[in-house]
């Protein structure tokens, strides 16, 4: 298939609506063309920006109260009234009880996938940079007192000796305002990130999972978990079980 | 109450009035509420809710007049996507120049924003969408192809001029 048969499809590619076979064959090409690549990742920017400015307007305190005391349920009526009235104050509960349900997971996936956006994004923009690190080094030794006095933390990195991974440098990057490392290796010509922040400093932090599964609209596997105060995220476009293994490297490190 | 802050926001990119939206949202509950028994349980509450503002919104004088002139679903000449380093998505995400874009979003007819934003916004599967709208999801897809070329069509200028 010619590169514009992918392009024609690319945008329900990145949307995440092809067939699964076709979705490992997009991932396939994508890798492995820079024309595609290129027109994915503006796509992609595009959607991030199309969400972000999309996400615009917000109801007044007012308003909200207003709406919330035009669906509450009335008080039990007595007994004797009519089937009709009971039955719309049945509905009405059953609506805020699958609302608060149905809101609280929205949000939780909202939270999520709001934070594998900004990571994806801080991995796709940094493998896109002409300069991705800042400390070019496959040495742990070196990189690792780059980022003191850089970052408010320290923390370890694993030793590759005997695994497919080399590390290829390092840069400061900043997650929900905070600072954090960010390091990149490789791993059979793919690049993969691990970015490191303080726990404490994410306000997004409250109720991840500490095995945070990527959305299926874009072509990265990424592994997340907290360990003394800090907060790790790999993300690559490499299989599930490449990231973990560099994921329990870094915890065997830590 | 089921995603009452996303309705308002939808509801203010369809009206572009927020005295409007709210009537709108506020109509929306009722109908819902009215209308409880005919929302089959284990189907998507989601779209069948978005579905109840959007026709509300159809059936407005607002909504009556943003869609009564809008040629849907012609298909344009393919664009020819830029390769270089220097992209219209590019230049916006660096100078987060969000205003220029909601314009542009405001300025998509009413078929071709709705869908754009179920999509982007609102993060609506193809089918999701498709049920909301009430259109076959192969229109979805259409719409939605237009409505990203007409955005990138309507930023292109903007950007050039700085």
């Amino acid at each position: 298939m010619v590169c514009e048969s992918w392009k024609a499809k690319l945008d329900t590619y990145l949307d995440g609506e092809l067939p699964e076979g076709e979705m490992r064959a997009f991932d396939a090409h994508v890798r492995g063309c820079p024309s595609c690549s290129a027109d994915a990742l503006t796509r992609v920017q595009m959607k991030r920006a199309v969400l972000l400015a999309g996400k615009r307007f917000t109801p007044s305190a007012e308003f909200r109260k207003r709406i919330q005391e035009s669906v509450a349920p009335q008080p039990r009526p007595p007994v004797g009234l009519g089937f009709g009235l009971r039955w719309m104050l049945a509905a009405a509960a059953v609506i805020l009880v699958v609302g608060t349900l149905t809101a609280s997971y929205v949000r939780s996936r909202s939270s999520r996938d709001q934070i594998y956006s900004e990571v994806a994004d801080l991995h796709v923009a940094t493998l896109a940079s002409s300069s991705p690190v800042d400390v070019v080094s496959t040495d742990r030794h070196t990189v690792k007192p780059w980022f003191q006095g850089k970052i408010p933390f320290a923390f370890n990195l694993p030793e590759l000796q005997n695994t497919e991974f080399s590390l290829l440098g390092g840069r400061m990057t900043y997650l929900d305002q905070t600072p954090g490392a960010h390091l990149i290796y490789d791993l059979r010509k793919h690049h993969i990130s691990v970015l490191v922040f303080q726990e404490r400093s994410l306000k997004l932090s409250a109720g991840w999972d500490e095995a945070l599964l990527a959305p299926k609209r874009l072509p990265f596997n990424m592994e997340t978990w907290s360990q003394g105060g800090l907060r790790y995220f790999v993300i690559g476009d490499t299989s599930e079980a490449d990231i973990d293994s560099l994921a329990k490297l870094f915890k065997a490190a830590s | 109450m089921p995603h009452f802050e996303r309705l308002y926001n939808f509801a203010c990119w369809l009206t572009q009035d927020r005295q409007e939206a709210e009537d709108l949202v506020q109509e929306t509950y009722t109908k819902a509420l009215k209308g409880f028994s005919s929302f089959q349980q284990g189907t998507n509450f989601r779209a069948w809710i978005y579905k109840i503002l959007r026709n509300t919104f159809l059936t407005s004088r607002t909504g009556l007049k943003a869609t009564a002139t809008v040629p849907l679903d012609v298909e344009g000449e393919e664009e020819v996507l830029p390769t270089g380093k220097e992209t219209p998505e590019s230049i916006l995400l660096q100078r987060s120049d969000w205003q220029r874009l909601q314009q542009a979003m405001e300025r998509l007819p009413v078929p071709y924003r709705e869908v754009l934003l179920l999509c982007e916004v609102e993060e609506m599967s193809y089918q999701e969408i498709s049920s909301t709208l009430g259109i076959p999801i192969g229109t979805v897809m259409s719409r939605l192809s237009r409505a990203r070329k007409m955005l990138r069509a309507d930023l292109r200028p903007a950007i050039q001029e700085g």
